[in-house]
């Protein structure tokens, strides 16, 4: 344990000593922008995967900024392929430990296996790949890291860009007012798979991640957990303020912390009050264009999404005041 | 042919049923594949011998080809002993990921059985999957039949396996004329595979008990020397893969070469043939030498590594090269063998006159009678002084 490194600073030890391993598996100098909140979720997924467990990463902002040649900044066993077959990637792995294991060539216990990607690389181009290793069941534990467009060629829009934002191939102009579409819901598809751990997490919420990431990893099956991350460069937005916009994210109920275990769904993080969703978009330059009635379309879309869940979750409706009393005319796919 | 043979079962049996006893014989550990003609007997019939416990494995049914080949290098990288096969659009769909494999260095063994690609759309035999993944770094083969089917399929592990190798390597055999096809062949016993090939014991793999990173990305101070290792590597296997040749030729009695040679002696006229079709050329070769025109074959075997030496040996004292391709180059040399022949030839001081003729596309039967015709074509060619940059042999209208 001696190579890996060790949280040694005091706030460690007020807030977190008891909880939370000190061992550090995602290690400093890797190059990721000032802000940003993808590094911090690898840091505690790392810390929740613990010492015994091979990652397979997509091409993609968290690939190439930990993993130039010859150095790196992962301290478990790593792999990286391509883009678009983390999945199958970890399929391999995990099928290889399998008959490994079953001969008798596994010295310990049979290490987990995780499997990373950004949002393009799950929800676009990996999906495939993705849907694939659901479906076939391997035991391994999916995460997402979701800062909603491609970041790492320059923020281009996926189909994980959440409506009205800003990106270099979706840009506002005379006749658009950024992303035409809604924000694909990948969780929702990683469920229909009927696999048996589904989670949407957030670095802002520290001990949430980590424990649905240590049930995902503890899950026999598939898991998919979906973590959003704030990305500073692509969200043009202050770089201090990364937590607070992935509380916003929860607060708003525009990214609801939730999981769905066996199918059943539970909300892990319900704010006493929904707060407006113009609270979430206006610290970011990517929603500065949108006018009023592009927001209040995405606040009566945000809400009524949130009622969805909550219905599924079994829990009461709370009041939402701030709504706009009709619907806003602007179409989606405009 | 000096050894004596190990023990050997000569048996009937399909060329695609053979090469899957090849695959249960080397012991593979892990397998994934996705369906795709004619490769399709090969991973149906590994299933059901790992569906009855006949072979100890993992055999997963991946969504693409694309997804095989990942799921492979997922295999290998944790240190399992890998194999797949797939042909044509499959070959093609995971065009983006030989490359990765063959320069992360895991010794996946992988059969092709050649077929056209689309389009127009065929499901028959020719070379044109495997020309377009010239450069992939992986070692290729091509067999004739199917008993060479049988053996460099066991052979093809001990190659890529080898540490100071580690490279994945390709089988290629003709779709359908050679893989759909019943023939007599000897396998050999699991006791003597065993001997001559014993259990995978990885050089690298995942293990937390070790951890590396594999897969970092280059920048451009040092992804020109990754390359140069890589092809340093791929030029020095061609002695692993001749060294695991002679053992086998030592144990059954079957020698291989780089480049065969067929009725080559005192030859002045040499056609140059790749896969199954070479067994054909012989019966042309010896009709035509029955007729008294001193015509000899050269069979290609070792695609890659290219045999540059054995092929400008071969060559000494003919003075018409006829390659035939089975794949078409569109506007550009036509053949892909032969405008890599030719590059081959060409720093030698005295050197055949080097045509070529693109036969068999898209499953077109070639038959004895082609040949004939086509050293006549080729003989009258050079005489009256080259024309063309090549022919496609036998298109109508």
């Amino acid at each position: 344990m001696e190579k890996f490194g060790y949280a040694q600073s005091p706030k460690f030890d007020t807030y977190a000593s008891r909880l939370m391993p000190r061992e550090e598996y995602f290690t400093m100098g890797h190059r990721s922008c000032q802000g940003c909140g993808e590094a911090l979720a690898v840091r505690w997924v790392t810390k929740a995967i613990g010492e015994d467990a091979i990652i397979a990463h997509a091409t993609g902002c968290m690939e190439i900024v930990s993993s130039g040649l010859p150095q790196t900044a992962w301290m478990h066993p790593w792999i990286h392929v391509a883009f678009e077959n983390t999945a199958a990637v970890a399929s391999g792995v995990e099928s290889g430990l399998k008959i490994l294991e079953r001969k008798g060539k596994l010295s310990g216990p049979r290490p987990k296996v995780v499997a990373m990607g950004g949002d393009g690389g799950t929800s676009d181009i990996g999906l495939q790949a993705l849907s694939g290793a659901m479906e076939r069941g391997h035991d391994f534990t999916y995460v997402c890291w979701d800062n909603e467009a491609y970041m790492n060629t320059g923020i281009q829009r996926s189909s994980s860009t959440p409506f009205g934002a800003m990106t270099t191939t979706s840009p506002p102009g005379k006749q658009s007012f950024g992303q035409s579409t809604w924000k694909k819901d990948m969780v929702a598809i990683a469920v229909a798979h009927g696999i048996p751990y589904v989670a949407t997490a957030s670095p802002s919420y520290v001990f949430d991640l980590y424990f649905k990431i240590r049930k995902a990893i503890e899950t026999p099956g598939p898991a998919y957990v979906h973590v959003l991350s704030v990305c500073p460069t692509g969200w043009r937005s202050p770089t201090d303020l990364s937590v607070r916009l992935g509380r916003l994210a929860a607060e708003t109920a525009v990214f609801p912390l939730y999981e769905v275990v066996n199918g059943e769904y539970h909300l892990t993080m319900q704010p006493h009050k929904i707060r407006p969703i113009r609270d979430y978009l206006k610290p970011q330059g990517r929603f500065r264009h949108l006018r009023d009635p592009e927001i209040d379309y995405i606040q009566m879309r945000v809400i009524e999404r949130y009622r969805e869940l909550l219905a599924k979750c079994g829990l009461p409706e709370p009041e939402f005041p701030f709504l706009p009393e009709e619907e806003a005319p602007v179409e989606e796919g405009a | 042919m000096s050894a004596k043979p190990a023990k050997a079962k000569r048996v009937g049996m399909e060329v695609s049923i053979a090469v899957s006893h090849a695959v249960q014989l080397a012991r593979a550990e892990a397998i994934a594949a996705y369906p795709i003609t004619p490769q399709t007997h090969i991973v149906e019939h590994l299933s059901s011998l790992v569906a009855n416990g006949e072979l100890e494995a993992e055999f997963v049914n991946v969504e693409s080809e694309h997804s095989a080949i990942s799921t492979c290098i997922g295999m290998s990288a944790a240190g399992a002993r890998t194999y797949t096969a797939t042909s044509s659009q499959g070959l093609a769909l995971m065009h983006e990921i030989l490359y990765i494999t063959s320069a992360m260095r895991f010794p996946i063994v992988m059969t092709v059985a050649n077929r056209a690609l689309s389009g127009p759309l065929s499901i028959w035999n020719d070379h044109s999957d495997i020309m377009g993944a010239r450069d992939i770094g992986w070692i290729q083969i091509f067999v004739e039949n199917g008993q060479e089917a049988f053996d460099h399929s066991v052979m093809a592990f001990k190659i890529a396996e080898n540490a100071k190798v580690l490279l994945p390597t390709i089988i290629n055999l003709d779709g359908f004329i050679l893989s759909h096809v019943v023939e007599a062949l000897e396998m050999v016993d699991q006791a003597t595979v065993d001997k001559f090939l014993p259990a995978y014991v990885p050089r690298h793999n995942l293990d937390p008990k070790h951890p590396v990173t594999m897969g970092a990305f280059a920048m451009p101070e040092i992804y020109t020397e990754v390359k140069m290792n890589h092809q340093v590597t791929l030029t020095q296997s061609y002695d692993h893969i001749l060294k695991v040749w002679n053992e086998w030729g030592k144990l059954t009695g079957r020698q291989y070469q780089p480049v065969e040679r067929y009725q080559t002696k005192d030859a002045k006229i040499l056609l140059l043939t790749m896969g199954c079709l070479s067994e054909v050329a012989e019966i042309a070769v010896e009709e035509m030498r029955d007729q008294g025109l001193p015509v000899g074959l050269l069979k290609l075997r070792l695609w890659r590594p290219f045999p540059f030496q054995d092929l400008r040996e071969a060559v000494k004292g003919a003075e018409l090269l006829i390659v035939c391709d089975r794949a078409l180059s569109l506007g550009g040399p036509g053949g892909p063998v032969l405008s890599e022949v030719r590059s081959a030839l060409y720093p030698m001081a005295e050197r055949p006159a080097t045509v070529g003729y693109i036969i068999g596309l898209g499953g077109r039967d070639v038959n004895p009678s082609a040949f004939k015709d086509i050293v006549n074509k080729a003989q009258a060619e050079v005489s009256e002084g080259l024309k063309e940059e090549f022919h496609l042999y036998g298109v109508r209208g």
